[in-house]
């Protein structure tokens, strides 16, 4: 049970969250000029690392907020959180693998 | 007198409080203070059970959760509780076990002559014997899980109930021995909160089961002292009874604490509960785990574990036998030696039997002088007596414990007390993924790194002698307390403990007879499970490389008792086997929670019965329930689902209600349907994003059905919005999917749309919603309203303002059963009123009430899809011939996604109608199409389906039955037969588009 530190609320347990999937992926523009598989791409394909993660959650029974969650999946330890729409902080790179 | 074995005096326990229980249905008494384990030994019953396999009898062999044999069937009916360790459960007046694996009972049992055929059953034999033919299974399985039974479920709801409750603190110390104690006192000295939990009744952990002295008094007096000025400090919790079964991320631990010795006799007080605690630090003080030597025939009833035989003598006063001998590698088991020999004249130490040669500590040096007979470098090499033990074979051990030497010697004993040392009890620290680290020296695993802010302190960090766990708890309590931030402790004063010289153990993991191992006699490691030492062998020379693999081969470990006990051999013989020299290089397997059984009852708490789940009822609720209703769960919501009049049958009542509407009014409570209020001024572009349709044009005050897709463009949710002003929209979706549209809305606003001015509010429960529907619904509403009701000024799909039997309401004029239908809502205070005039009104239209099934039939019979019926996730717009919906005009969540490959696929699954051949056939929904007629396929063969039914109905309007179904190409089959196989035979149909009434829509205006 992880002990999440909402950006707008403070520390919650997890249970009052819901994960919502790697962060930093942006829906193209343009999907029209995108092939079927860069689209699957968008669509599918998440990374599935051992090690630090920038992922997003919501505070599905608290404020209902949205923000991203820098975690190590090996050790769950959180490095931090950022509100949406910034960048990861300095130092937390993303590092997809292809 | 019938304890025959408790000694005349000492133990802990209140010799003034007689209990009686029975066991098998023999009547025994023990005292207040007694384990059910030390009471049935006190009582001279040495087999308790049969072994899991072979059916072997078996005695009690600890002392604590480490307990392989002794599991009990406790109490009987709702209180029934299964695989109850004898050593954990503390006797109270009346109780009744069982043993568990047996039958008729543990001394005479029908299958112990599988033991005779153990050749038959080698390790995997379930895995070897049972795989063929694959058909027989379900005759096997039948027989093998009586064979091997543990426990049975309870037979009746049970009576107590449960809590859970939540708790934070600076330090939790788990374990309340001298470690645990030193800790919590060091960190409650400190001023940081402290939560001590302990699994006894009594703290003192080792000390309650040891002769042992500090500050030149009994350790106890020490103990109680420490206990005494934890829980005199503020805001300290001790918890007695209490378990720490699992450790979890975050420092977050679950503890399980028994609410007292007894039952509770159904007033307040909860079983047990289960406590949360979230710790900023955790001093993990569990003690150690002795593991016993692994020599032949280690089963018998009588051997036990040498430091379980001292809890028994100096905490419960009981001696289990007559005449006692010591099977030792190390100094510690000496400990028991001297303490029998100390016990009286009721029992004898027979002779240590240790496997080092010239064992040369203090405490060995104390036993010579008592005249205790050392036989060393010696092996046991059999035990004499199959229902009990009789005596020992000793043989002379060779210098590197693989073989035997020298002339075989007898010697007579009732009870083998057996050491093969202590291992740390890391579980908990490995639960939270710490890592384990091996000491070769001495044959254990230690505490290693950890992911927690946690520390191991006293034995389960491989501290064993007194003074070190003393002072090693107290320097853990300060630290976690100044990482807690209590930097400031008192200055503390060592208590004054002498400590023995103790000399290293000699690892010995198989005792070695004259025979290779598992030829004569059996060296059992799991004694749970019958797994031994010739197993792990076998799994070895098969090719089992990975302790993990061998574990779940073998199944060493898997028993209710986790291997408590006969892992770490295990792990041995494994590495042994396979000739490596180094056992900590076989891994060790991961510990999970929980430590011990948790009951699903402590688990579930008061999440049981109503209070499991909320339930939701619209504002109509006790109108429907003082008519009559039945009522359908949908999600959290209670909706009516028809209302039978005069004993009706649902078929009849179904029937009545879809007459009704069709040909004159009906009513509907749609209070649950999801309602999202949507305002600011980007809202009809936000609508234009997540629907597959445009709504920028809408005009104000009118209506539009709309289908939301996933990204990968299978529909996800349907409704109808209207549009209320600019920048105001009223959004509805289905009752079961509200809360998840309103959550994709947000997400999709918050993380990739923050530019667009959007509220969303879930507004559902704000209003209540009457939906009348038939050709008189616009007579009855004229009688409560007195806006124009005419198809000019209140047309299909808009909405107005009005106010309905005196109360301000929008009405909505959709359709859901292709009938004229306004859906009237209003503020839900006032849904009843409203109801109740328009059942009022109603009445000489012959107003009938219809529920959730007509519903279904009305809407099925237009061919009106339902989300998550006629569609599963995998289901386009196209695939049900709704492409009319889908623009081509603008961009929109899941449109790319048409242009797959897989969905332009020519051989998709689309909506169609099936008419039976027989009209009174009302196929079963999810039934499978074929295209041919097959009346039993042929062996083997698979039968390549086309499509399955999704709604099916008896219509009332159509005098016969009808069904919607997803058809691979079925719109190029209509016209044409398919077969449904079904349990009484093949029905066929002729597939028909999916709109069965009103295929024009002529009826929508009344």
């Amino acid at each position: 049970m992880l002990l999440i530190p909402c950006p707008f609320c403070g520390e919650r347990e997890e249970s009052e969250f819901h994960q919502g999937g790697e962060a930093h992926i942006e829906r193209p523009k343009n999907p029209d000029k995108l092939s079927d598989a860069e689209w699957a791409d968008y669509l599918f394909l998440r990374d599935n690392k051992k090690g630090l993660y920038l992922e997003r959650w919501v505070h599905r029974h608290g404020c209902r907020r949205w923000f991203n969650v820098a975690r190590d999946t090996a050790t769950n330890e959180i490095k931090t959180v950022y509100k949406m729409g910034a960048k990861p902080p300095r130092g937390l790179t993303k590092g997809r693998a292809k | 007198m019938s304890q025959v074995n408790r000694l005349p005096d000492g133990g802990r326990i209140d010799r003034d409080q007689s209990l009686a229980f029975t066991f098998n249905g023999r009547r025994l008494t023990g005292y207040a203070g007694d384990t059910v384990a030390s009471a049935l030994l006190a009582n001279g019953v040495r087999i308790v059970g049969r072994s899991f396999k072979y059916h072997r009898p078996r005695g009690i062999v600890g002392a604590g959760p480490e307990e392989p044999n002794a599991l009990l069937q406790l109490e009987t009916g709702g209180r029934a509780l299964p695989n109850q360790q004898a050593t954990r459960v503390e006797l109270y007046d009346g109780l009744s076990a069982d043993s568990v694996n047996c039958w008729p009972g543990p001394d005479f049992d029908l299958m112990s002559g599988i033991g005779l055929f153990h050749r038959l059953t080698p390790a995997g034999f379930y895995y070897k014997t049972f795989m063929w033919p694959a058909s027989f299974w379900k005759y096997y399985e039948h027989v093998i899980r009586r064979a091997a039974g543990l426990g049975r479920a309870p037979t009746a709801p049970d009576p107590d109930h449960y809590d859970k409750m939540n708790a934070h603190c600076d330090v939790l110390v788990v374990g309340g021995g001298p470690a645990g104690l030193a800790a919590a006192a060091a960190a409650a000295a400190s001023g940081a909160r402290v939560i001590l939990a302990d699994d006894q009744p009594e703290l003192g952990g080792r000390l309650l089961s040891e002769r042992a002295e500090i500050d030149g008094g009994p350790a106890m007096d020490w103990a109680a002292a420490a206990e005494a000025a934890i829980a005199g400090t503020e805001d300290a919790i001790v918890l007695k009874r209490t378990t720490a079964f699992g450790y979890y991320d975050h420092n977050f631990v679950g503890l399980i604490e028994q609410r007292g010795a007894i039952l509770p006799d159904g007033g307040d007080r909860s079983r047990q509960r289960i406590w949360r605690v979230r710790a900023k630090q955790v001093v993990l003080a569990t003690g150690a785990i002795e593991r016993p030597l692994i020599f032949a025939d280690n089963d018998r009833p009588g051997v036990m574990l040498a430091g379980a035989v001292r809890s028994y003598v100096n905490r419960y006063g009981v001696a289990p036998g007559k005449r006692v001998a010591v099977f030792t590698n190390n100094d510690d088991a000496y400990r028991t030696a001297l303490d029998l020999a100390d016990a009286g004249v009721a029992v004898a130490v027979a002779a240590v039997v240790d496997v080092r040669h010239d064992p040369s500590g203090d405490l060995v040096t104390q036993a010579m002088a008592r005249g205790i007979e050392i036989v060393d470098g010696a092996a046991v090499t059999g035990v004499q007596g199959s229902r009990g033990v009789r005596g020992i074979e000793v043989m002379g051990l060779n210098e590197a414990g693989d073989g035997v030497t020298g002339a075989a010697r007898d010697i007579e004993c009732d009870v083998i007390c057996s050491s093969g040392g202590w291992n740390p009890a890391i579980h908990l620290h490995s639960h939270a993924g710490g890592k384990a680290t091996f000491d070769a020296e001495r044959g254990i695993f230690l505490p290693g790194e950890t992911l927690q802010a946690a520390t191991s302190a006293g034995a389960a960090a491989g501290t064993f002698d007194l003074a070190g766990c003393v002072d090693g708890g107290a320097e853990a309590g300060k630290a976690a307390a100044a990482q807690a931030g209590y930097k400031k402790s008192p200055r503390r004063k060592n208590p004054k403990i002498a400590t023995e010289d103790e000399a290293p153990l000699r690892l010995i993991w198989t005792v070695p007879t004259t025979a290779p191992t598992g030829r004569r006699g059996k060296h059992f490691l799991d004694q749970a499970h019958d797994v031994t030492a010739a197993d792990v062998q076998l799994a070895a020379r098969e090719g089992y490389r990975s302790i993990e693999h061998a574990k779940r081969y073998t199944t060493l470990g898997m028993a209710p008792d986790q291997g408590k006990t006969g892992n770490i051999p295990g792990m041995a013989v494994l590495g042994q086997a396979l000739g490596v020299d180094n056992v900590g290089d076989v891994g060790t397997t991961t510990f999970r929670p929980p430590f011990t059984p948790v009951t699903l009852g402590a688990l579930a708490g008061r999440d049981v019965g109503p209070l499991m789940d909320p339930v939701r009822m619209t504002p109509i609720h006790h109108w429907h329930e003082l008519a009559g209703c039945t009522w359908e769960d949908v999600g959290q919501w209670k909706r009516p689902w028809y209302y039978p009049k005069d004993g009706e049958d649902m078929h009849t009542a179904v029937s009545r209600e879809c007459k009704a509407v069709r040909d004159a009014v009906g009513i509907l409570d749609a209070s649950t349907l999801g309602k999202i209020d949507i305002q600011g001024p980007d809202a009809a572009e936000f609508l234009n994003r997540v629907y597959t349709n445009a709504w920028t044009k809408l005009g104000n005050g009118r209506c539009r059905y709309g289908l939301m897709l996933g990204e990968d463009g299978m529909i996800m949710d349907d409704g109808v919005t209207t549009r209320l002003a600019d920048d105001h929209f009223v959004m509805t979706t289905t009752t079961g999917n509200a809360a998840s549209v309103l959550e994709w809305l947000e997400e999709w606003l918050q993380t990739e749309w923050p530019e667009l001015k959007v509220f969303c509010t879930s507004v559902t429960e704000q209003w209540a919603n009457a939906t009348i529907c038939g050709p008189r619904a616009r007579d009855l509403l004229a009688e409560c309203t007195d806006i124009a009701l005419d198809a000019e000024s209140f047309p299909f799909m808009s909405m107005q303002d009005a106010t309905v039997a005196g109360i301000p309401a929008r009405i909505f004029r959709i359709s859901f059963t292709g009938e004229l239908s306004y859906e009237i809502n209003v503020p839900a205070s006032c849904g009843l009123s409203l109801w109740t005039a328009l059942i009022n009104a109603g009445d000489k239209y012959g107003i009938t009430p219809y529920g959730t099934e007509t519903m279904h039939v009305l809407r099925a019979e237009k061919g009106y899809i339902i989300v998550g019926q006629e569609t599963d996730g995998t289901t386009t717009p196209q695939d049900l011939g709704m492409d009319w919906i889908v623009s081509a005009k603008k961009d929109f969540i899941g449109r790319r996604s048409f242009a797959r490959e897989d969905n332009q696929r020519d051989d998709r699954k689309q909506l169609v109608g099936l008419l039976t051949d027989d009209p009174s056939t009302v196929l079963p929904e999810g039934a499978q199409i074929t295209e041919t007629r097959l009346e039993r396929p042929p062996p083997g063969s698979t039968v390549p389906m086309i499509g399955h039914v999704t709604s099916s109905y008896h219509s009332p309007n159509l005098g016969r039955s009808f069904a919607l179904a997803l058809v691979k190409r079925g719109r190029e089959r209509i016209g044409e037969n398919v077969y449904l196989p079904l349990d009484g035979g093949v029905a066929r149909a002729e597939v028909t588009g999916p709109v069965f009434v009103d295929p024009e829509g002529s009826r929508i205006d009344g």
